[in-house]
């Protein structure tokens, strides 16, 4: 224990890097505890990525450990691609979150606790017998005890808010220890209130008054005898914001329309970790997005559909128990071959599984959850800010195509966040596609006729003509048609014929994008092969190892159908190729089954990303098999 | 598909008759209801390139296909969904929906509802037979209990929906029915409902003549029609007969009670009201019957106004346009804080 008051002025550290970990009761405020303390980091040029981990319920019974609400952010002086392994820091709010939080943080690390809540009946239901502030449970921790709900509540005395409203303030006296602990900036946060709460006086100034004790106690109360600070990174010279995964991909769907030069058309059921995409966008409509709350998940990919016939570009946006119910109607839009984007925010499965924790285990149902032969381009997003090109591209292949597109996201991605340099507007592709307005061939006297299913030689997509062309009108349905008039055909022949040419027209996107990513550091054996967001973690740990002399490249997915037209013959250079995914084996299977490479498949389904430890460990044992 | 070029400025029949040849069995009740459409649509000056038939799964969503229109022959049950998607977009279409009562009130019930309670600005068509008829003659959400299928070899033990009941339910701002039986009928009720701004519901009892032939005869049979239609006239009292002799009034406790006039006298005959604020009357008439073998109300029950959806969504989308300016994405990336790296 460390609460006894050393004489000396703290002196000030400089970190590499700090990762720190909020904990606390679902209504305890972490999430805005560790968004705020994100955003001053950001602010003050740190890399970072963060990872926020709550539960299902909305309001747990308070106290529990299944309560417990927690966010992690890794802050460095360097580039960052994971929310960070163990933390360095934890600060819990109350006994259950030191009780299900403290496993996590390193051998010797820091806990920083609100010593008020730790009363017997909060023991009791963290299941404590006894006092573990007193018990040895800490012995080896650097461990600061800090009364913050009562040091709260005292200094809200004065400005005539009630002792209950002034509790809820006590998340701002600990984001105030920490900031003066690690030398954030305040005036981001002193602005942020204001601007959050300025319509509510009492609530600004109880929350401005408890941040500000919190700072002063750090400072004053001489229980810690040092501050650190963590650099400003190195980063691209450009101008920066702070994004998660669900706003930056909302955003590239506004970018894509706007490069398609076409209304953008959202339909959504609410579903958690995809509900913000639909929220954010719903906000939008200045841009001329038309959102729509649909009844279900099928009305929802069925307006989409609907919309596209139209001529808009049709998205819905789901996790996965979503797109299971989508399916047929994503069929549908295979069968008619019209544009489509639907957007998977994965989480933990089967069923409703793990809804707020992040996991990859939908690929097999992207590639393959629909009957028949049904192919259809998968794009997947590898980083929160990556999620703006990822929707954008998704867009592309489906406009261009005429086809329906997964995107495939994932719950760390969509609410874990970076620092991200703005990209030039005009440096994004132009997508923007034709619409048939006129007969595109003759019958068989020479008259001009449209005819639906005639498709482009060269990427094989079928023209999109629209309701309200003239001239045009014709019939799109599920069953199988005719090749070229579009004709309801049930001949074999046709059937066989239709069939190859829809699976030859998803197989020719290979041609139209990038080759497999490559990161190496020179001649290796060994790749590592990732897809989805485990690319920050193998990015991390790939860096980690190299200094130590294991050669090993990094080869990275955004495409998972058609895979890289460069693919097979890449991964056929190694001895030996591991291939880290948040779930059994998906990629691994399907890599076997194309190239006959027998990867090492590395698998966690944990709810939570893969840290850049487990990676490197993996990669280490791979190393010493060779 | 053959040539298609869109017709001049006046249309005839054969400008919206598909070269696709109906696929429907002979004697079959959809017939004239698509050659009632097909002779409709020049009279209400509507234009083919304008107007899409949009379907889900079943032999009354084959009809797209016969139209010379944009068409979608959808998936089972979410025709409505569909049209939904494409009525909010594109405001300036005609939307006709067509299906038959399994995909509508089956599969499909939830979109029906949530289309109605929306008031999209589509015309659904529900061809009620009271059976399964592509999958050969199971019973549907409308068979009368006790009906005898394949599905049911004792008897079906379900309590049917009422179609008009459920529009109603859902507060539907146009609900009507009619039958395959009476050209001029059917198209004075499409009519109504393709004029009605917001979503229409129109029930058209339709023969299977394969798997439930004669399900409505007793109700529809030309010389039946007068004793067992009651013809809804909006401000007219509601009378039936050869010689408008039965009518309908309500009894203090609110029910509906069919009756001799000469019992009651004219004037006590209820008086239909189509434009009533609340469904409360046309609910009570779509009650009226109990089936079809009772006399039966067809024609306009419902035709109120209320906001319908796509401009109330385009009113919203130029709202925000006045208020915030046109969409920036250059300010929006930049519209939450940022920093600038040199």
């Amino acid at each position: 224990m460390t609460d006894t008051a050393t004489q000396q002025p703290a002196s000030r550290l400089d970190l590499d890097r700090l990762v720190i970990r909020f904990a606390g009761d679902s209504g305890d405020g972490m999430q805005l505890t560790g968004d705020r303390f994100t955003s001053a980091s950001a602010l003050f040029g740190n890399d970072l990525a963060t990872l926020p981990d709550f539960p299902a319920e909305i309001r747990a019974p308070a106290g529990t450990l299944h309560g417990v609400s927690a966010f992690q952010v890794q802050v460095a002086s360097d580039t960052v691609t994971t929310p960070g392994d163990a933390p360095t820091v934890l600060v819990a709010m109350n006994p259950a979150a030191l009780r299900s939080e403290l496993g996590r943080l390193e051998a010797g690390g820091t806990v920083i606790v609100n010593s008020d809540a730790f009363e017997e009946r909060n023991l009791d239901k963290a299941g404590y017998s006894d006092d573990p502030l007193a018990d040895g449970t800490l012995d080896g921790y650097a461990t600061y005890l800090v009364p913050m709900t009562s040091l709260t509540k005292e200094v809200c005395k004065d400005l005539g808010v009630k002792p209950r409203d002034a509790e809820r303030s006590k998340n701002f006296f600990a984001l105030g220890v920490v900031s003066w602990l690690f030398d954030r900036p305040v005036q981001p946060t002193l602005d942020w209130i204001e601007m959050k709460f300025g319509k509510r006086p009492l609530v600004a100034a109880a929350n401005t008054a408890a941040f500000k004790a919190g700072h002063a106690f750090g400072e004053t109360a001489e229980m810690f005898q040092a501050t650190y600070t963590v650099r400003p990174a190195e980063l691209e010279p450009g101008t920066y914001t702070s994004i998660n995964g669900n706003t930056a991909l909302s955003w590239g769907l506004i970018a894509a329309a706007q490069q398609a030069k076409l209304p953008l058309f959202l339909a959504s059921y609410p579903i958690t970790p995809a509900s913000d995409i639909l929220h954010e966008l719903s906000g939008r409509k200045n841009f001329g997005v038309r959102t729509f709350q649909a009844e279900d998940e099928i009305a929802a990919v069925c307006a989409a559909v609907g919309a596209s016939f139209g001529g808009h570009i049709g998205v819905t946006t789901t996790s996965g128990p979503g797109l299971a119910l989508k399916a047929e109607t994503i069929g549908l839009a295979l069968s008619i071959e019209l544009p489509l984007v639907v957007i998977d925010i994965q989480r933990g499965g089967p069923s409703t599984g793990l809804p707020t924790k992040t996991e990859a285990s939908d690929l097999n149902l992207a590639l393959y959850g629909r009957h028949g032969e049904a192919p259809l381009p998968v794009v997947a997003a590898y980083s929160p800010s990556q999620c703006f090109f990822a929707a954008i591209e998704a867009v592309r292949i489906a406009l261009k195509y005429r086809t329906p597109v997964i995107l495939l996201s994932d719950g760390y991605l969509a609410n874990g966040s970076e620092p991200w340099r703005l990209p030039d507007l005009d440096d994004l592709p132009d997508i923007s596609v034709d619409f048939t307005t006129a007969f595109n061939d003759t019958d068989e006297d020479g008259a001009p006729v449209f005819r639906p299913y005639k498709r482009d030689p060269e990427t094989l997509a079928r023209p999109w003509a629209i309701p309200g062309t003239p001239d045009l009108m014709h019939r799109v349905g599920g069953l199988e048609k005719e090749e070229v008039t579009g004709n309801i055909s049930y001949a074999s022949a046709n059937h066989r014929r239709m069939t190859e040419l829809r699976a030859a027209k998803v197989d020719g996107v290979a041609a139209d994008i990038p080759p497999t990513m490559l990161d190496s550091d020179g001649p290796a054996e060994m790749a590592v092969l990732s897809w989805g967001s485990v690319w920050g973690a193998v990015t991390s740990a790939v860096r980690r190892v190299r200094p130590a002399g294991v050669a090993v490249d990094h080869l990275h997915l955004t495409h998972l159908n058609p895979l890289p037209a460069d693919l097979g013959e890449v991964l056929g250079r190694y001895r030996s190729v591991l291939v880290p995914e948040m779930n059994l084996g998906q990629l691994a299977s399907v890599v076997r089954s194309r190239y006959l490479i027998d990867v090492q498949s590395i698998t966690k389904v944990e709810g939570v990303p893969f840290t850049a430890s487990e990676i490197a460990a993996a990669i280490a044992g791979a190393a010493g098999e060779h | 598909m053959s040539t298609e070029t869109t017709a001049g400025p006046t249309t005839t029949k054969a400008d919206w008759t598909s070269d696709q040849e109906p696929r429907w069995c002979p004697g079959c009740g959809d017939y004239s209801i698509l050659s009632a459409m097909q002779l409709l649509m020049p009279q209400l000056g509507a234009r083919p390139e304008n107007t899409v038939f949009v379907s889900g799964i079943g032999c009354a969503a084959r009809f797209p296909y016969y139209m010379k229109t944009y068409g979608m022959h959808g998936i089972h049950g979410r025709a409505p969904a569909l049209a939904t998607g494409l009525a909010t977009c594109r405001p300036d279409l005609d939307v006709w929906v067509v299906g038959g009562d399994g995909d509508m009130l089956s599969i499909g019930g939830n979109h029906l509802l949530h289309s109605l309670r929306r008031n999209v600005n589509i015309k659904i068509l529900l061809f009620n037979n009271q059976i399964y008829g592509l999958t050969k003659g199971q019973y549907s959400p409308t068979s009368e209990i006790g009906k005898v299928t394949k599905s049911t070899p004792l008897g079906s033990v379900d309590e049917p929906l009422n179609p008009l009941s459920v529009a109603l339910g859902a507060e539907a701002t146009f609900v009507a029915r009619t039958h395959d039986m009476d050209r001029t009928h059917m198209q004075e009720t499409f009519r109504r409902a393709w004029e009605h701004s917001g979503a229409a519901f129109v029930e058209v009892y339709q023969n299977c003549n394969v798997f439930n032939d004669g399900a409505f005869a007793e109700i529809t049979k030309k010389d039946k029609r007068p004793s067992m239609l009651i013809a809804l006239e909006h401000g007219e009292p509601i009378r039936f007969g050869a010689e408008g002799e039965r009518g309908v009034i309500m009894s203090r406790s609110g029910e509906l009670q069919l009756v001799d006039v000469a019992d009651v006298g004219e004037d006590n005959l209820l008086v239909h009201d189509e434009r009533a604020e609340t469904p409360s009357l046309a609910f009570a008439l779509s009650r009226l019957a109990s089936g079809p073998f009772m006399p039966t109300p067809v024609g306009v029950f419902r035709a109120t106004e209320g906001p319908e959806y796509a401009s109330q969504v385009a009113r919203q989308l130029a709202f925000a346009q006045d208020r915030s300016g046109p969409g920036d994405l250059e300010a929006l990336l930049r519209s939450r804080a940022t920093w600038d790296v040199y």
